[in-house]
């Protein structure tokens, strides 16, 4: 090695022995930058344009058809509930856990994941099998003329079933850091239970709430497989986005599907943003920057 | 933690246990537990015989094997990519490096459908990845290898983001220990660094071949779900139930759980195997 005459060599080793040379360093970031160009950025650049093919005018007519209009207003509707619900039973579940200790802690910790390792699939069969014509419950439900497979709330319970986690995960790891001293502190001077976790838990996990409430509604806007299985694809009436996506591609409209998709990939592109915001901002606040996935 | 033996917890001075934990119950069993007892009783009211019969189906075996196989092979891809992708993140500082970072996410945010669509375009024979392997004289999208892709996409981010973290924590004094010793940097990477980092780069495979076993809107417009060939097994279920076949439906289905399980438990083995030889997380 030639030894530069302001630097001595032992100060000089240690530095060199942890890293790798230059030339390693821009083939090892060449390959990554080049393999997630193909693999992510391609797929993205796709969808918009393929979206503009026929022009900007096309792209804005084909968001007027009725059918769209429709499968937008039952995606915003469907998130409207679902993610609210989620973000409640996140905040009751995170609270059981990392406030107190019980028996069967873990256990419950690995039921709340068990949606995360079913296949989205079998999440929509189950529901066919309870309420479904020929499921458990689906003569005493068309006997009282209720209808869940095939309708909105199929489609609303299966995507609360595919997006369990995303909030309870997000909370619990940092409600457990947090303890539990400073809501004892607010009962000690006599805030009552509620007061108590509006004021002083509620502000302290807000970031992280919001961060979970985006990675829900994120997967609870785009859900595909689950919604799939229950919705029964009537046009206008039981077609989210996604679904509607998949009907317009399988008649070769394709500037359509891709135009929905277009709206989809535009709002996975501010909920990225969003989330490194957070990430960025808030790190400390938020038990997922340091953990991630 | 240790509890008295007559209480199922031990004393708070915080309220509101009973009703957070019973909310939670209730909402986790009748979203989760009822619906999937259902899929579990069902497959067992169906009798042996008739299970074996839907089961040993040449259809459903072709689809159960390509399901897994390609999961794994995607999954095996992005244990390899996504280890460079994340050392590269965190060891070199570069322009563009937050934008990357961030962008990882991306199939965590992207719908499956749109995914799905994206990708058979592009890789079709007529779009501008498949017009090149076309003249080359393969094809991606509509066969085995068009499903590899597609979950290669969706299940890179698992990898990436289950061993960055653990890669962050390696403290650079064992690297300079090593080199002080006299190895060379790759024998100091591969012999001191990684053996960290492997039950971290486990749970990714774990994590993005769960992934890709389950995964149906991605997959679905890229495969060309031609029965035999390129139909994957979520496909099958949804098939199954469009002939009103509740029962074919439930065994794949049953299965599908079963060897997954079977697989994460494997790895959770090799998982506690490796820790106590490499004795670190």
């Amino acid at each position: 090695m030639a030894m530069s005459d302001r630097v001595l060599p032992l100060a000089h080793t240690p530095e060199r022995a942890t890293t790798e040379t230059a030339a390693t360093k821009a083939v090892l970031i060449g390959i990554a930058v080049l393999f997630l160009a193909a693999i992510l950025f391609l797929p993205l650049v796709t969808v918009f344009m393929e979206a503009l093919r026929k022009g900007w005018g096309t792209l804005f007519e084909s968001f007027g058809d009725p059918d769209t209009l429709a499968a937008i207003r039952l995606t915003l509707l469907v998130a409207a509930i679902a993610v609210p619900f989620n973000a409640v039973v996140g905040l009751a579940a995170s609270w059981a856990i990392a406030k107190f200790e019980f028996r069967g802690k873990n256990l419950l910790l690995t039921l709340i994941d068990l949606p995360f390792s079913i296949s989205p699939v079998i999440s929509g069969l189950v529901y066919v099998l309870l309420f479904g014509a020929h499921g458990w419950l689906g003569p005493w439900l068309q006997h009282y003329n209720i209808q869940i497979i095939f309708a909105v709330p199929g489609i609303v319970l299966a995507t609360v079933l595919v997006t369990f986690p995303f909030v309870a995960r997000e909370l619990i790891p940092l409600m457990q850091s947090q303890g539990t001293s400073e809501e004892e502190t607010a009962l000690t001077l006599g805030a009552s239970g509620w007061h108590t976790f509006f004021r002083v838990t509620l502000p302290n996990v807000k970031w992280a709430l919001l961060y979970g409430v985006l990675l829900c509604n994120a997967r609870a806007m785009g859900e595909f497989g689950a919604v799939s299985v229950v919705s029964g694809h009537i046009r206008g009436l039981t077609n989210t986005m996604p679904l509607h996506i998949e009907i317009l591609y399988n008649e070769y409209n394709f500037v359509g599907a891709f135009a929905v998709a277009s709206l989809l990939a535009g709002l996975a592109l501010l909920t990225l943003l969003a989330k490194s915001f957070l990430e960025w901002r808030f790190a400390g606040e938020l038990a997922a920057a340091a953990r991630r996935h | 933690m240790a509890f008295p033996p007559s209480s199922l917890r031990q004393p708070s001075a915080l309220p509101g246990f009973g009703l957070a934990l019973g909310f939670t119950l209730a909402a986790l069993g009748l979203i989760v537990l009822i619906p999937l007892a259902a899929l579990v009783l069902r497959a067992a009211s169906i009798g042996p015989a008739e299970f074996l019969k839907i089961a040993s189906d040449p259809r459903t075996l072709a689809a159960l094997r390509l399901s897994f196989g390609t999961a794994l092979l995607a999954a095996l891809i992005n244990t390899v990519f996504g280890l460079l992708i994340a050392w590269v993140l965190v060891r070199y500082r570069f322009p563009g490096r937050r934008m990357i970072d961030a962008a990882v996410d991306l199939p965590f945010a992207l719908p499956t459908a749109v995914a799905g669509i994206s990708m058979a375009a592009i890789y079709a024979p007529n779009g501008p990845v498949g017009a090149i392997a076309q003249s080359l004289g393969f094809k991606i999208a509509y066969t085995p290898a068009g499903i590899v892709v597609a979950l290669v996409f969706i299940g890179l981010p698992f990898v990436v983001r289950t061993v960055q973290p653990v890669l962050e924590e390696v403290e650079t004094d064992i690297e300079e220990a090593s080199a002080l010793l006299g190895a060379g940097r790759l024998r100091t990477v591969f012999q001191v660094v990684l053996p960290h980092v492997h039950p971290a780069l486990l749970t990714g495979f774990a994590l993005a071949f769960a992934r890709g076993v389950g995964e149906y809107g991605s997959v679905i417009f890229i495969a060309g779900n031609i029965p035999l060939v390129s139909e994957i097994a979520p496909l099958l279920i949804v098939i199954k139930l469009e002939e009103f076949d509740y029962g074919g439906a439930t065994v794949i289905a049953a299965l599908m759980l079963a060897i997954s399980f079977a697989m994460l438990f494997l790895i959770n083995a090799i998982q506690g195997w490796s820790r106590t030889k490499y004795g670190n997380v």
